[in-house]
């Protein structure tokens, strides 16, 4: 199904005027606050491109952000309160990775709590079922064997 | 170019589509009708699943023909072809859109349908009817939704002369590839889904049940995962700057199958040994297949991603929905139904094979959990709070990271430990040789590369250690050291098959393990200007723009740089990346320049000119090859697997009489 994708990129490319990523003239001179912005823009989203981050995309108000994103630094906000800037500015479908909230509680706890779950019904299994196994096979057993031996299915 | 003066004419091919869904859907009212009435019905849903696909075929057949021949009296040939295409991306072009791929979706199924009718002549009577009705079904429902809303077979008149061309990006070889492994991954779980369904309403399964529905499992998931790896790879090379992974909803909507059907696979091995687990694969058939039916039409229904789907006909969503809970629900109210009736058996302790077997499916089935409510979440909390948030990579990698990590930690342990109960200290002990390799591979590779980020020396640990730990079976059986050299290789030569596959499908998660780790901690990237002439510096290698020049393509024109890339040993290569721009629609593709060396690769893109000057990014990225090499390990392994006398597809009863075999 990547061909999908790939028709969604060429709609955005073609949408935008095909700019590509990063350019050299965005960057920041100072190599520690470039980095910064680089791991900043990973996270957020390209809003108008399907599921890419503003660092990966073409798109001309993914160069717009990410100038924002430099703006904010030179300026001398923290990560975080860049980050905060972004979600006032455009709420929090910005960000790629969502903030623990009462609305995502439940996705950042459902991988835990379905493995909590697995877990808690294997155990409630295993206790209901007898775990230890007699040496051999029981009579009942030997003759369902010879039967399938013998037979085949069932 | 006039219409019917080919082989098989569209109107044919029209009705043999038709005349398929005719027979499925008789064959499957009569098959569950006369289920019990042994042989005759049996034949009967055999001869009917062969002609379904023979039908299909001339159907597929008559679509290839329109493409090749460009007829373009043919609607879907007007939209997606072009006289001037390459032979090659003619044939592709036709499953490229919705009403196609929909043909090659069928195409597949039937052919399925063939086989099991073709191989399944030894199953039990009242079995093989019911497996073939479900198929049949099955067939009659996606045929009937095809022919209904999505005629891939209507016409146009006057007829163009000149097709609308197919999006330059699809233009690829990889849409030849890509696309037919995928659907035949989805599509063969349907055999898993039809025997599942046929065990619930018989009410009879056991061992030998799972030894046939095992076969179809291997074949689907060995197609899933190259057409997975195929896809990676496409958008890898084709999308222009090396992401191969993006947890797109397009791309989980296609692994998630893939880690349902991996645990399947793992679940059915504890059946067919112990016959324990019965419910639980019956229940990882069903869901497999239904994954495997989101992944192909959720997004094509215009409810997951607006801009992905093909088919954005509101109506046309409204039906494949139904469809979908029609059959996903019938099959899990069938369950609910049925399920209790099943007979237990097979005891064993926690300690055992079943026991890290069940720990397996544990985390795989937590994983296709996590990765369903990352894609589905965002719109449901759209849907019912009308929030919008984003679910994205960054969400992916640490859930999905933090589930695989204790997997890949205790799968060495899982082929050493006996069935029913086992030592894990004497299993520990085999493998203290490849936790050693692992620690000093380790730290070798921390202090050479440094370590970028965190948790890179724990992945490297993780992924040598699934490595080392894949062969420590092997060496096990084979007595590695402890007797004369040619004896172990005597002994190696023949073991079963299935251990030889084993150990190399875990090597290769270890290696697509390395492969992902070594990327994302040591990748580096470069991104300057430069004018032809100039030359740029990146990880120990030279990059010189030799030259640029617009050159025209067949069908595009082409802005070109031509570099000289020289290698940390001095070797020099010439390359050069494109970008192109494609005449008819406007539309601009990036053809980087990738140059493997060893498992690294560089990859160099020519991007927009700036002030007098041309953009190029660089990237180096160390063994990223690995990713793939590893996945098609794993497909390698599958393969092996397939030819063992054991699981051999279609020769369940020649492999039950087999003599005492070795556990797996």
């Amino acid at each position: 199904m990547i061909w999908l994708r790939a028709l969604a990129l060429t709609m955005a490319l073609l949408l935008s005027g095909a700019a590509l990523a990063v350019s050299p003239d965005e960057m920041l001179d100072d190599p520690v606050l470039e980095q910064r912005a680089r791991d900043i823009s990973a996270g957020l989203r390209c809003l108008v491109c399907q599921n890419q981050s503003i660092d990966d995309s073409d798109a001309d108000l993914a160069k717009d952000l990410r100038l924002l994103v430099r703006e904010r630094l030179v300026a001398g906000d923290s990560d975080a309160a860049v980050q905060q800037y972004l979600v006032d500015r455009y709420g929090e479908y910005v960000l790629l990775n969502p903030r623990v909230t009462d609305q995502t509680l439940l996705l950042w706890i459902a991988a835990p709590a379905l493995l909590l779950a697995g877990l808690l019904v294997l155990v409630m299994v295993g206790r209901q079922r007898p775990t230890t196994v007699q040496p051999g096979l029981s009579a009942e057993e030997q003759a369902a064997l010879d039967s399938l031996e013998r037979h085949g299915s069932d | 170019m006039a219409s019917g003066d080919g082989a098989v004419s569209i109107e044919l091919g029209h009705f043999a589509l038709i005349l398929a869904f005719a027979i499925a859907t008789m064959g499957a009212i009569g098959g569950y009708a006369f289920w019990r009435s042994g042989a005759r019905i049996a034949q009967v849903l055999s001869q009917a699943a062969i002609l379904q696909f023979v039908l299909v075929a001339v159907a597929f057949l008559a679509l290839v023909q329109a493409f090749v021949t460009s007829d373009f009296s043919l609607l879907l040939a007007v939209n997606h072809s072009h006289s001037l295409k390459p032979l090659i991306f003619k044939i592709s072009g036709v499953w490229g859109n919705h009403e196609g791929s929909m043909v090659l979706w069928i195409f597949i199924l039937v052919g399925f349908g063939a086989m099991v009718a073709a191989f399944g002549r030894r199953l039990p009577h009242d079995l093989l009817t019911l497996v073939l009705a479900t198929q049949s079904l099955l067939t009659a429902a996606f045929a009937g939704f095809t022919i209904l809303t999505s005629n891939p077979f209507a016409r146009v008149f006057p007829a163009p002369l000149q097709g609308n061309d197919l999006n330059p990006v699809l233009q690829d070889i990889g849409l030849a590839i890509h696309p037919p492994l995928l659907y035949a991954g989805y599509v063969g779980f349907s055999v898993c889904f039809s025997f599942a369904i046929a065990a619930l309403i018989s009410g009879r399964i056991d061992q030998a049940w799972a030894r046939w529905v095992r076969p179809w499992a291997m074949l689907s998931w060995t197609f899933l995962t190259l057409g997975i790896a195929m896809g990676s790879y496409w958008a890898y090379y084709e999308l222009g700057w090396g992401g191969w992974w993006f947890w797109d909803p397009v791309e989980n909507a296609s692994f998630m199958p893939w880690l349902a059907g991996t645990a399947l696979l793992h679940s059915a091995l504890v059946m067919e040994k112990r016959n324990a687990l019965k419910i639980w694969t019956i229940f990882l058939s069903i869901i497999t297949f239904s994954l495997s039916l989101l992944g192909t039409f959720l997004v094509r229904s215009g409810i997951l991603t607006s801009v992905h789907t093909f088919a954005s006909d509101p109506t046309r969503g409204l039906v494949i929905l139904s469809l979908l809970a029609l059959v996903i629900g019938g099959a899990f109210f069938l369950f609910a139904l049925r399920a209790a009736a099943l007979r237990q058996g097979g005891l064993f302790a926690p300690v055992s094979r079943e026991g890290a077997l069940i720990l397996n499916n544990l985390f795989l089935a937590t994983a296709v959990g996590a990765v369903l409510v990352g894609t589905l979440y965002p719109l449901l909390l759209d849907a019912l709070a009308g929030t919008s948030i984003s679910v994205g990579a960054p969400f992916f990698n640490l859930t999905f990271g933090a589930l695989m990590a204790p997997l890949l930690l205790v799968l060495p342990f899982g082929p050493l430990l006996a069935w029913k109960r086992a030592d894990v200290v004497a299993a520990a002990q085999r493998l203290i040789g490849a936790a050693a390799l692992a620690v000093f591979f380790t730290i070798l590779i921390s202090a050479l590369g440094g370590v970028s980020i965190s948790l890179a020396p724990l992945g490297l640990l993780l992924g040598f250690w699934v490595a080392f730990g894949a062969f420590a079976e092997l060496v096990e059986r084979a007595k590695l050291g402890r007797i004369p050299i040619q004896e172990s290789w005597r002994r190696l030569a023949g073991l079963p098959r299935s251990i030889w596959s084993t150990a190399i499908a875990h090597f290769g998660i270890g290696i697509t393990v390395l492969g992902i780790v070594s990327t994302s901690a040591w990748e580096s990237e470069l991104v300057t200007t430069l004018n032809p002439g100039e030359t740029a510096e990146l990880a120990g290698y030279s990059i010189a723009f030799d030259s640029f020049a617009q050159v025209p393509g067949p069908n595009y024109l082409a802005d070109e740089g031509r570099f000289t890339i020289t290698g940390p040993n001095g070797q020099t290569r010439q390359t050069m990346a494109d970008r192109r721009t494609y005449v008819a629609s406007g539309m601009p593709t990036t053809e980087a320049a990738i140059e493997t060396y060893g498992f690294s690769q560089l990859y160099l893109q020519l991007g927009e000119p700036l002030e007098n000057t041309h953009v190029v990014r660089v990237w180096h990225k160390p063994y990223i090859t690995l990713i793939w090499l590893g996945t098609l390990l794993m497909a390698l392994a599958g393969i092996i697997s397939l030819t063992d006398r054991k699981v051999r597809v279609g020769a369940p009863r020649r492999a039950r009489k087999a003599a005492p075999e070795p556990a797996e």
